[in-house]
C-alpha cells in the first residue's frame, strides 16, 4: 500500500523553479531516503508533503489524504523534524512536549511525554531549558516530539546534520528500527548514510528527479553487475592483460602498472564471477597475486556524476 | 478550544521569562505614574493633565489618558515577536505542521498576549491604591476606566498581532504597529482639529483617543465599545489570513 503518493509535484518560488516534476511512493512500512546535494529541493518537498506550504501544481496524499484539501487529518498522521530542529529556546524540555502533546490532542494522562522522555535521558535533562541544550540533545527533543502522537508517516529532513559520530550511529540505529512500525522519508545529502539505513533511494538534483531504486538496485548501475579487481606480478603487462582477457566471462580488462606489479581492472559479463578464473590463471602460469576482490564501488561516485551531470545539463538549457 | 489556550498559555509563559517583557512593563508603569508629580512651575498647558493639583479634586482622567497613549507604543513592543520570531527560528515550521487551525493560532497569541496585559493592568491598580490611602477616588470612573483600557489595550494588541504577521524583523513589525496606532491615537484628532465637514465628523469617529475620554470621566461609551470591538475582530481576522496566505501563495 502506498503511504505517500507524490504525483508532478511542481514548486516555483517566485521565478525559481525548486521542484521539477518530481513523482514517487512510499510503501507503507519503508524507510525512504530523499538524497541531493545542497539546494536540490530536497526541504521543499518535504516542506509540501507536511502541509506546511502550498504545491505550485501536482498533487501529494498521504495514506489517501489530500494534503490540501484534508490538510489538518494529513498532519495528524505526520511527525515531522524540520532540518535544524527549531525549538522555543525559553522552554524546558518537558513543558515543550507537554505543550505539543496539546497541540495533538493528546490527553493529559495518555501523554507518552515521560515514556518517550527515555530519549532525554539522563532524567535530569528534561528540566533544562531547550536553549541551552547542545545539538545532539536538540536533535532527541525533536524527535521526541515527533514520536509523542506516534505518528505512521515520520518526515525527518537532515536528521544527522550536525551530530557527532557516536550521535550519527544511534541516529541511524534509531531510524532503522522506526521504520518497522512507521513510514519514514528522511533527507540527506550524505550517502553513506542513506545507503546504510534506507530501503529505497530517491535521487534529486536541480529539482528533478534523477534515479531511485533499492541501494542494490543504484549499485548494480554504478558498479555493473560484476567487477573484480587484482594485482599480479610475474609478466609484462600486456601479456598478463591478454590472457585475463581470454577467460570465459570477462568482457573487458584495464591494466595499468604499479611499480612491478600490474594493476587490472576486470569486466565480467553480467553475473559472472571471473575471481575463479583468475586465480587458476596465476596459479598455472606461476605468477604471483597479491589482490583480487569485487569491487564493492560506492554510490558516491554514482551520486556526485549524475547530479554533476544534471548541472552540466541545465547549465546548457539556460545557456 | 484547549489547542487556542495552550498556545495563549505558552506565550503567556514566554513572556514571564523575557526580560523585555518586564522592561516594557516597568516603563509603561513609569509613564503612567509621572501623572502623579505636581505639574512643574513652568507648566503652562492644562491643569487637567495631571492628577495632583493643588487646590483642585484629584481626577483618575488623566492617568487613563496617559495610559491609552503609553499603550501606542507598549502594545507594538509587546506583540511584536509573537509571529516574527515564530517566522525567524524557524518554529513557525513546527506549529504550522502541528494539527492546529490558523485562527486558533492567531487566537491563542493573542489572548496570551491580551492575559499577559492584564497582569500589566492589576499592576496599574498600585496608582488606585495609592489614592485610596488619601482620598476617596470616584469608584465609578476608576470601573469605566479600565473596562475602556482593557477594550483599548485588545484593539491595540490585534493591530500588533496583525503587524508581526507582516514581516519576520521584530523590530519592522513593532514600527509597523506604532505607525498603525498613531493614526488611530493621534493622527485622527489632528484631522479632526484642522479639517471641515464630513472630514472632521469621519476622523473624530475614529480616534479612539476620544472614546478612551469617555470611559475615563465614568460614561459607558456603547460607541466606544464597537469601534474597539471592531478594531480587535478585524485586525484579528486580516492576521488570520495573512497566516492562511503563505498557504496559497
Amino acid at each position: 500500500m502506498d503511504m505517500i503518493d507524490v504525483q508532478h509535484l511542481t514548486k516555483w518560488y517566485g521565478p525559481v523553479l525548486a521542484v521539477d516534476d518530481i513523482s514517487f511512493r512510499v510503501r507503507q512500512g519503508r524507510v525512504m531516503g530523499f538524497l541531493g546535494p545542497n539546494g536540490a529541493g530536497k526541504s521543499t518537498t518535504l516542506k509540501i508533503i507536511t502541509c506546511f506550504l502550498p504545491a505550485s501544481a501536482g498533487t501529494v496524499t498521504v495514506n489517501g489524504l489530500d494534503v490540501l484539501s484534508d490538510s489538518l487529518a494529513v498532519r495528524r498522521q505526520i511527525g515531522y523534524m524540520p532540518e535544524s530542529v527549531p525549538l522555543y529556546p525559553e522552554m524546558r524540555v518537558r513543558e515543550y512536549l507537554t505543550f505539543r502533546a496539546s497541540l495533538r490532542d493528546i490527553p493529559a494522562r495518555q501523554r507518552a511525554v515521560c515514556r518517550q522522555c527515555w530519549l532525554t535521558a539522563p532524567e535530569d535533562m528534561t528540566r533544562r531549558r531547550l536553549g541551552e541544550l547542545s545539538r545532539g540533545y536538540k536533535q532527541r527533543v525533536g524527535l521526541a516530539e515527533v514520536l509523542l502522537h506516534n505518528p505512521p508517516v515520520l518526515v525527518l529532513d537532515e536528521p544527522t546534520i550536525g551530530l557527532d559520530p557516536a550521535q550519527i550511529r544511534a541516529m541511524r540505529e534509531l531510524v532503522r528500527e522506526l521504520g518497522r512500525e512507521h513510514t519514514v522519508i528522511l533527507s540527506s545529502h550524505i550517502l553513506a548514510e542513506v545507503e546504510q539505513t534506507c530501503d529505497d533511494i530517491i535521487i534529486i538534483a536541480g529539482g528533478r528527479l534523477v534515479a531511485d531504486g533499492t541501494p542494490a538496485e543504484l549499485r548494480r548501475r554504478v558498479v555493473g553487475p560484476s567487477r573484480v579487481l587484482t594485482e599480479i606480478h610475474g609478466a609484462a603487462p600486456e601479456a598478463i592483460a591478454q590472457a585475463v582477457r581470454a577467460l570465459p566471462g570477462v568482457q573487458n580488462v584495464q591494466a595499468s602498472p604499479h611499480n612491478a606489479w600490474t594493476r587490472l581492472d576486470v569486466q565480467g559479463a553480467g553475473e559472472t564471477d571471473p575471481r575463479e578464473g583468475i586465480f587458476h590463471l596465476a596459479k598455472d602460469q606461476g605468477w604471483a597475486l597479491r589482490e583480487l576482490r569485487r569491487a564493492t564501488g560506492s554510490l558516491e561516485d554514482f551520486f556526485v556524476q549524475i547530479t554533476y551531470e544534471q548541472s552540466m545539463r541545465q547549465d546548457r538549457e539556460a545557456g | 478550544m484547549k489547542k487556542m489556550l495552550s498556545i495563549a498559555r505558552r506565550e503567556m509563559a514566554g513572556y514571564v521569562y523575557s526580560p523585555l517583557a518586564y522592561v516594557v512593563g516597568a516603563l509603561f508603569l513609569c509613564v503612567c505614574g509621572f501623572k502623579f508629580a505636581p505639574p512643574p512651575a513652568f507648566w503652562a498647558g492644562s491643569r487637567e493633565a495631571f492628577i495632583l493639583v493643588p487646590h483642585q479634586q484629584a481626577s483618575l482622567r488623566p492617568l487613563f489618558e496617559m495610559m491609552g497613549l503609553a499603550m501606542t507604543v507598549a502594545a507594538p513592543l509587546l506583540t511584536m515577536r509573537l509571529l516574527s520570531d515564530e517566522v525567524r527560528s524557524g518554529t513557525i515550521e513546527t506549529l504550522l505542521t502541528a494539527p492546529v487551525t490558523d485562527t486558533q493560532i492567531i487566537l491563542g497569541k493573542f489572548l496570551g498576549v491580551l492575559g499577559f496585559y492584564l497582569m500589566l493592568l492589576v499592576g496599574t491598580l498600585v496608582f488606585l491604591v495609592g489614592m485610596l490611602l488619601f482620598a476617596t477616588p470616584d469608584m465609578g470612573v476608576a470601573a469605566m476606566g479600565y473596562l475602556g483600557m482593557i477594550l483599548l489595550g485588545s484593539a491595540f494588541l490585534a493591530v500588533g498581532v496583525f503587524a508581526s504577521t507582516l514581516t519576520r524583523y521584530q523590530l519592522l513589525s513593532a514600527v509597523v504597529a506604532i505607525g498603525i496606532l498613531s493614526i488611530f491615537a493621534l493622527l485622527m484628532g489632528a484631522v479632526s482639529a484642522h479639517t471641515a465637514e464630513p472630514w472632521n465628523e469621519i476622523a473624530a469617529n475614529l480616534n479612539a483617543m476620544t472614546y478612551l475620554k469617555h470611559f475615563a470621566r465614568g460614561l459607558f461609551d456603547s460607541r466606544g465599545l464597537v469601534f474597539f470591538l471592531a478594531l480587535t475582530g478585524g485586525f484579528l481576522f486580516l492576521s488570520v489570513k495573512m497566516l492562511e496566505s503563505r498557504r496559497w501563495r
